[in-house]
């Protein structure tokens, strides 16, 4: 029974009801619709619908804006455009150089894909970002790990990349000892964790404070002072946040595409 | 009334279905965009910057044309110019010249007037004098005889010639005064 089903129930301050304070059921969606496929149970919920129609609906909207680009650009190409080169300008070319180039089909998927997801956090009737599901931002985490690691020893033979990712240049021999497993654990154990983490915590965080303080905003909504100044001061703290998500949602989506492009221009020059 | 499902859920869970579901949706994503959209404004984009560096390469042609044309406009104003300064000083020169012609031209014809001028004068006067000279003679010969007449008859009538002559003197040279 989630924080929803409570409050229908007619939930309110002095009503002889406890604040019905949201917790992690608020990240378990029902099951709307359930298959075998390969021997896996897949169990569609509203967060994997949501996933899906952006991945339909981000592919439409660029097509529609790119499909006839001209030289000068106008209408929808405008705004596509200004978001393309963005990625190719702020995110690939300053962080890996030229070679980046042929990196922004991937890091542009991946900043338009979880911004969008993002965004739907504070979309009416949506109002759930699917990165707050962990799994959403592992397996984007896993692409990425699955494309920097062999490109690193594709580009620089596997001895030449583990010596640039784990012995760092003008340190004593001494310390090597000490560094490289250090290293080892940080570039390729924990790197893909806080690469997905980071996404996941920011989405599950700001989805819990939404939730919180729009339930606490309908609990305290009772005939009395302190419920109505209680309500009243919960709503603008609602509002306040649902604003501040906006920022958050856009500089995830930026920070786990700066992130991949660091990681592919670790693969690509050693430093 | 505190939910008690909070233990059958682990948010840190990662379900092998979502995770699959998660990656096949990047995949199209990818898919798509790579073929569907990016083609499209990466050769608009080339496009773009082929025009504007072509336009930059016209824009240079035509400033050079410019300063090409600027410089022989200048050449060809120095050479007037230059031409124009020695017109000036051609009809200068020529003005000298034409004055000192004319002055000299005016005098040799003062010259020449005064000269006749003078040469007149002098031949009038010499006809004056040989005219009176002339007279003067005829005069003198004209009162001779009446001397010589008058004497032989009457004194009182010589006396009266010699009035009447020196009467008709005076009136002679009133005359010639009168005709001068």
């Amino acid at each position: 029974m989630g924080a929803e089903q409570i409050l229908a129930d007619g939930c309110h301050l002095n009503s002889g009801c406890g604040f019905p304070a949201p917790g992690v059921e608020v990240f378990d969606y029902a099951t709307l619709w359930r298959f075998h496929l390969l021997g896996i149970d897949f169990l569609i919920t509203k967060p994997l619908i949501l996933l899906m129609i952006v991945a339909v609906v981000v592919v439409g909207f660029f097509t529609l804006a790119f499909r006839n680009a001209k030289v000068v650009p106008r209408g929808l190409q405008n705004i596509a455009e200004y978001g393309y080169l963005f990625v190719r300008d702020g995110i690939a070319r300053d962080t890996i150089g030229k070679a980046g180039d042929k990196f922004v089909p991937l890091l542009f998927s991946l900043f338009f894909f979880i911004w969008v997801l993002n965004f739907l956090g504070i979309v009416p009737f949506a109002q759930f970002a699917p990165g707050a599901r962990l799994a959403i931002p592992v397996a984007f985490a896993i692409m990425v790990y699955l494309l920097w690691v062999p490109l690193g020893v594709i580009k620089q033979g596997a001895g030449g990349f583990f010596k640039a990712m784990t012995m760092p240049p003008d340190v004593p021999k001494a310390m090597y000892g000490l560094l490289i497993p250090l290293e080892v654990v940080s570039n390729f154990i924990v790197r893909p964790f806080t690469h997905s983490v980071r996404l996941f915590a920011n989405m599950f965080a700001g989805h819990l404070l939404l939730v919180t303080f729009s339930v606490a905003t309908w609990y305290l909504f009772s005939p009395s002072l302190i419920g109505i100044l209680g309500s009243t001061a919960s709503f603008i703290v609602a509002i306040i946040l649902t604003l501040f998500e906006v920022l958050i949602q856009a500089l995830q989506a930026y920070v786990f595409t700066l992130l991949a492009a660091v990681y592919i221009n670790d693969a690509l020059h050693a430093h | 009334m505190y939910p008690q499902i909070a233990s059958e859920v682990n948010v840190l869970s990662i379900p092998l279905d979502e995770l699959i579901i998660g990656i096949i949706s990047f995949l199209v994503v990818f898919g798509g965009l790579s073929k569907l959209a990016l083609p499209g404004i990466r050769k608009a984009l080339a496009e773009r910057t082929a025009a504007i560096e072509g336009g930059i390469a016209k824009s240079e042609a035509a400033q050079a044309e410019a300063n090409a044309l600027k410089e022989q406009y200048q050449a060809r104003l120095a050479e007037a110019r230059t031409e124009a300064a020695a017109i000036r000083a051609q009809a200068q020169a020529d003005k000298s010249a034409i004055l000192e012609e004319a002055r000299r031209e005016a005098a040799d014809v003062a010259a020449a007037v005064t000269s006749r001028a003078e040469a007149h004068i002098e031949a009038e006067r010499a006809s004056t004098v040989t005219a009176l000279r002339r007279e003067v003679g005829e005069l003198a010969v004209t009162l001779a005889g009446k001397v010589v007449g008058e004497t032989l008859t009457d004194d009182g009538r010589v006396r009266a010639t010699i009035d009447r002559f020196l009467d008709d003197l005076e009136a002679k040279a009133a005359v010639t005064e009168a005709a001068r």
